[in-house]
């Protein structure tokens, strides 16, 4: 659908009361990927207009990107086609939420801070610390497929989404899984949308399985003076009998970077404990001690006070045996400074630089010591040194930050780093994808990092298929042309 | 094989006679598979007639391959005859998933058996489908690690069966059912290609194929490798048994001990006529007089395990609990979990069949649901019996029957289908964790609209365009392949030759 042609554009316009439908530059420009704007924009109020206007873009022929608070439109390939803009944030209400169930039902379109502000007047909430956390929705975290810290304690989203209502390619609303924790009755397709980038259908409401907060949350935190040091003790740490709710590696460049930036959006409580005043402002600059030159091994823990006193007790013992130069336990004061920051680290990295680029990398933890070594040697060689963050599920976000921002000056060592990584990918059997990049090198760094995949594609694209059988929903922005 | 003259089973040339086309793929079979695994005598492949449910479907010949490749092999032979393929672990399924109600050939994974390898660093195990569930655990728990999916049948039930089914167990409670461990799968399509997902990180790249093959009842592909994740060991663990005089009061604590914030490892319930019937053979001490008993187990750091057995035994006398016993040691553990995993057994000595229902519900609505399923047993005339894992919500309604008695079998199935629309009233699903198979299909409309439908059976045929794979499961007939296949027979000269 372009500007041009009349007819389609004013059926679209007919599609919604005004001015939940949109066409005017303004309001397009808004929801642009990689600066490129859709020709119409639709806000829906309910599932059946959603629907109705999949409908119409099937009739038509026309690309549709759903889309929730925009906070992670720029991960995945820069579309070809971009029709429809379809914004789910007015389907934002709880449909269902009984406490002694731990299940929620919500709409896509719900602020995931706004949901878990009401699990918390129960002492619940859902472990999805994620970027942009103060804005983004439900459905956009779930679409995206980003992880939390907390993954280490409660796995990831594939682990407690319980079930899904979404409209499919054909505009029909269909259904998979349900509301409760145990369920084998047909196929698990809700887990296909889990990092599906609109690609299969647009999320309209979602089931959880909630959990009861950690009482008394503590951080803590130890410095190493080496890469080595830090992940040998994060390794016992995983090897001894405590469960801590997060255990990540900074490497320094990361630390300084959480030294000397604050998420520029307010941090919303999301824990019973939590001081409601002193956590929604800004948040507060590290304290002293905070050793931003060296690695930081962090982990967060929760319990009564018997649990709590063993945790601190076993993990400064962990961390002096591998010659820790600094440890800190942090309480509701001192805490939220490092886990709202870990919280945000992806978007700390991306506001530090305009040239930023993001590449997560899965491997096995026993080989990410290797990986974070050649990383960081080889990206110091190329003047693009990495801020690094390494989480013990083996997830290792790479951040990528030229000191000569002259385009032509780190487009060559970028794609060199690009190749490095996929050369890792070969070696470690692990896999790469690109978060963010600047528009301008995305498509060749995407086409870079693919190119390290080996796996075969047919049979997601069957899937795909299956799904959106016209090839509407997002079209080629999982399988770009390059994949 | 009834197979010429059946579209179904008909081949390329159809002036061959029925009798050559079996013995040709009897040889074929062999040429693949050498001489010593195949079945397809009516004496023999008698025995796969049956699984865990109440269901039957002979298939008309058995193969026990190896390894993969012998798989694809096979399943490209069977393909090229439109013969319908099951696979089948140990048998031990409770929805009918591995029974061959339209014949054809059923591949057991039996000698599918090794454990590929381990790595304990990454907490990470490639088996076949074929290694027992609990194998693996005896693998590696020298090292501190062991398998967390548990379900009863987990001394004999094959970790291939398991992922079909999304198998759970008591300890999913706190650690998740078979999707939450598994990583990566290779596959067999129906078309005989072999094709890997998911990786052993984990974390999948694009779409989690992986989650989608889990708990698809085999109806999507043959799966002939799985990376698992190893769970490590607790440090401590206290199991506790609380003995109640009303059901109701056993209900709301399991509910009171969720709003506290605990999430216990298992948290099972057997009513007072179970728990008497169990005792009278496995004398693991539950007292004889009581309405319900809970099994309770916590697990994690001692300091925590200590704190959260002290609250739970506080819940449960809040709740009028007559006695609170813990474990002292793991002799007196396993003689509790002993009286729960061979329960099924216990009550087998007292009914000439057991039929073991599985639904699943919100927590809230136990005791509700309890109630209501006693109402159904009154109705149909049935004693049911209640063992189940309270902390999920999910439902082991086990009604006692003569199988013998073709009246009292509809009467049982209609029971199960009264018990199972009433889980699904109060917001709860058709299965927990035995599946929907050949048992509830027709029960999937409660559920799932025609557009459901419409899209499942799209995925499906993305994957399994013929129908070749499972045929006649988790789809209603009418929903899913369409065709009802005329069960083949195999002629008696062929079995006897």
């Amino acid at each position: 659908m372009t500007a041009s042609s009349t007819p389609s554009l004013n059926a679209f316009e007919s599609l919604l009361d005004s001015p939940r439908v949109a066409v005017d530059p303004a309001v397009r420009e808004s929801y642009a990927i990689d600066g490129f704007a859709p020709a119409g924009v639709a806000k829906p109020a309910s599932v059946e207009e959603a629907a109705e206007i999949v409908r119409f873009a099937v009739k038509e022929k026309l690309a549709v990107v759903p889309v929730g608070a925009r906070t992670k439109l720029s991960i995945g390939a820069t579309p070809i086609r971009y029709d429809i803009a379809l914004d789910m944030t007015a389907i934002n209400q709880m449909s269902h939420y009984d406490p002694a169930d731990l299940t929620v039902s919500v709409g896509a379109g719900m602020p995931l801070a706004e949901l878990n502000a009401t699990l918390r007047e129960h002492n619940q909430f859902l472990p999805l610390l994620v970027p942009y956390y103060s804005r983004t929705t439900i459905g956009g975290t779930i679409a995206s497929g980003i992880d939390s810290p907390l993954r280490q304690a409660y796995g990831t989203s594939r682990d407690f989404l319980l079930g899904a209502e979404f409209i499919d390619g054909t505009g029909a609303l269909v259904k998979s899984g349900g509301r409760v924790v145990k369920n084998v009755t047909g196929y698990d397709l809700h887990k296909l949308l889990i990092g599906s980038f609109g690609s299969l259908g647009v999320i309209t409401a979602l089931n959880f399985r909630t959990f009861p907060a950690p009482a008394n949350p503590r951080g803590f935190l130890a410095s190493f003076s080496t890469p080595e040091a830090a992940l040998s003790a994060r390794r016992k740490i995983a090897e001894s009998p405590l469960s801590p709710l997060t255990l990540d590696v900074l490497n320094p460049l990361a630390a300084r970077i959480f030294a000397e930036r604050a998420p520029s959006s307010p941090e919303p409580p999301v824990f019973a404990g939590e001081n409601h005043h002193h956590v929604e402002s800004p948040l507060a600059a590290p304290g002293e001690w905070f050793h931003p030159s060296d690695w930081q091994l962090c982990a967060a823990f929760a319990g009564v006070p018997e649990v709590l006193h063993r945790y601190s007790r076993d993990l400064t013992r962990i961390a002096e045996q591998f010659g820790a130069t600094s440890i800190s336990i942090l309480d509701d004061a001192t805490r939220p400074s490092i886990w709202g920051r870990l919280r945000e680290a992806l978007v700390l990295v991306r506001e530090s630089s305009p040239f930023a680029v993001i590449v997560k990398l899965n491997v096995l933890p026993s080989l990410q010591a290797q990986a974070l070594s050649i990383l960081d040697a080889v990206g110091h060689a190329a003047k693009i040194p990495p801020a690094l963050i390494a989480r013990a599920s083996g997830t290792l976000y790479i951040a990528l930050l030229p000191l000569d921002t002259a385009a032509d000056a780190f487009a060559e060592p970028l794609a060199l780093l690009a190749q490095e990584i996929v050369s890792l990918c070969h070696r470690f059997e692990g896999r790469a994808s690109l978060l963010f990049a600047p528009p301008t090198i995305k498509h060749v760094l995407d086409s870079t990092l693919n190119s390290g995949h080996n796996f075969d594609l047919a049979l997601m694209r069957r899937v795909k298929s299956a799904f959106d059988p016209h090839n509407i929903f997002a079209p080629d922005r999982l399988f770009s042309p390059s994949t | 094989m009834r197979w010429h003259g059946d579209t179904l089973y008909s081949e390329g040339s159809p002036a061959e006679p029925p009798m050559l086309m079996t013995q040709i793929l009897i040889r074929q079979l062999e040429n693949i598979l050498g001489p010593d695994a195949i079945l397809h005598l009516p004496e023999d492949v008698l025995l796969y007639e049956y699984d865990g449910s109440v269901e039957k479907g002979r298939p008309d010949v058995v193969v026990f391959p190896q390894t993969t490749h012998e798989v694809s092999q096979i399943v490209k032979l069977a393909a090229q005859r439109n013969i319908p393929i099951i696979g089948r672990g140990a048998g031990t399924g409770l929805s009918g998933g591995a029974l061959a109600p339209s014949g054809g050939l059923l591949i057991a994974f039996t000698r599918m058996n090794r454990i590929l390898d381990l790595d304990f660093e990454n907490q990470r195990a490639v088996v076949q489908p074929g290694v027992v569930n609990l194998d693996l655990t005896r693998a590696v728990e020298h090292a501190g690690l062991y398998f967390a999916p548990d379900p009863s049948s987990q001394k004999s039930c094959t970790i291939g069966g398991n992922v079909a089914e999304n198998a759970g167990g008591p300890h999913t409670l706190a650690y998740g059912v078979t999707t939450n461990h598994v990583t990566a799968l290779e596959l067999v399509l129906p078309d005989g290609e072999i094709v890997r997902v998911g990786n052993k990180h984990g974390e999948a790249f694009l779409y989690d194929l992986t989650g989608l093959l889990i708990g698809s009842e085999g109806t999507l592909a043959l799966i002939t490798e799985i990376t698992v994740k190893l769970s490590r060991k607790p440090e401590a663990i206290k199991t506790l048994l609380a003995i109640f005089d009303t059901i109701d009061d056993a209900s709301e604590t399991v509910a009171d001990i969720t709003a506290r914030g605990i999430t216990p490892a298992a948290c099972e319930m057997l009513d007072g006529w179970t728990l008497r019937t169990v005792e009278d053979y496995i004398h693991a001490g539950f007292p004889l007089d009581s309405a319900a008993v809970l099994l309770i187990e916590v697990e994690g750091i001692t300091e925590a395990v200590t704190a959260q057995a002290a609250t739970i035994d506080e819940i449960c006398h809040i709740h009028h609990a007559r006695e609170v016993r813990v474990a002292r040691d793991d002799k007196e553990r396993d003689l509790l979990w002993k009286g729960r995993k061979n329960s099924f057994g216990a009550l087998g000595r007292v009914a000439s069949g057991i039929y073991v229902l599985d639904g699943v519900i919100p927590r809230s609505k136990l005791p509700q649901t309890l109630r209501r399923i006693q109402e159904i047993g009154q109705q149909f005339g049935f004693r049911i019996s209640n063992i189940f894992h309270a902390g999920d919500g999910n439902l082991h309604p086990i009604v006692l029957y003569d199988p013998r008695d073709a009246e009292q079998y509809k009467r049982a199935l209609q029971a199960s289908a009264e018990i199972i629309r009433y889980c699904v009233e109060v917001g709860g699903s058709l299965s927990g964790e035995h599946g929907i198979g050949m048992e509830k299909n027709e029960l999937m409309p409660l559920l799932f609209s025609d557009a459901d439908f419409a899209l499942m059976r799209r995925v499906h045929d993305a994957l399994n365009p013929n129908c070749l794979l499972n045929p006649g499961k988790v789809f209603p007939l009418n929903k899913g392949c369409g065709e009802t296949r005329v069960r083949p027979q195999i002629p008696q000269a062929v079995a006897h030759s």
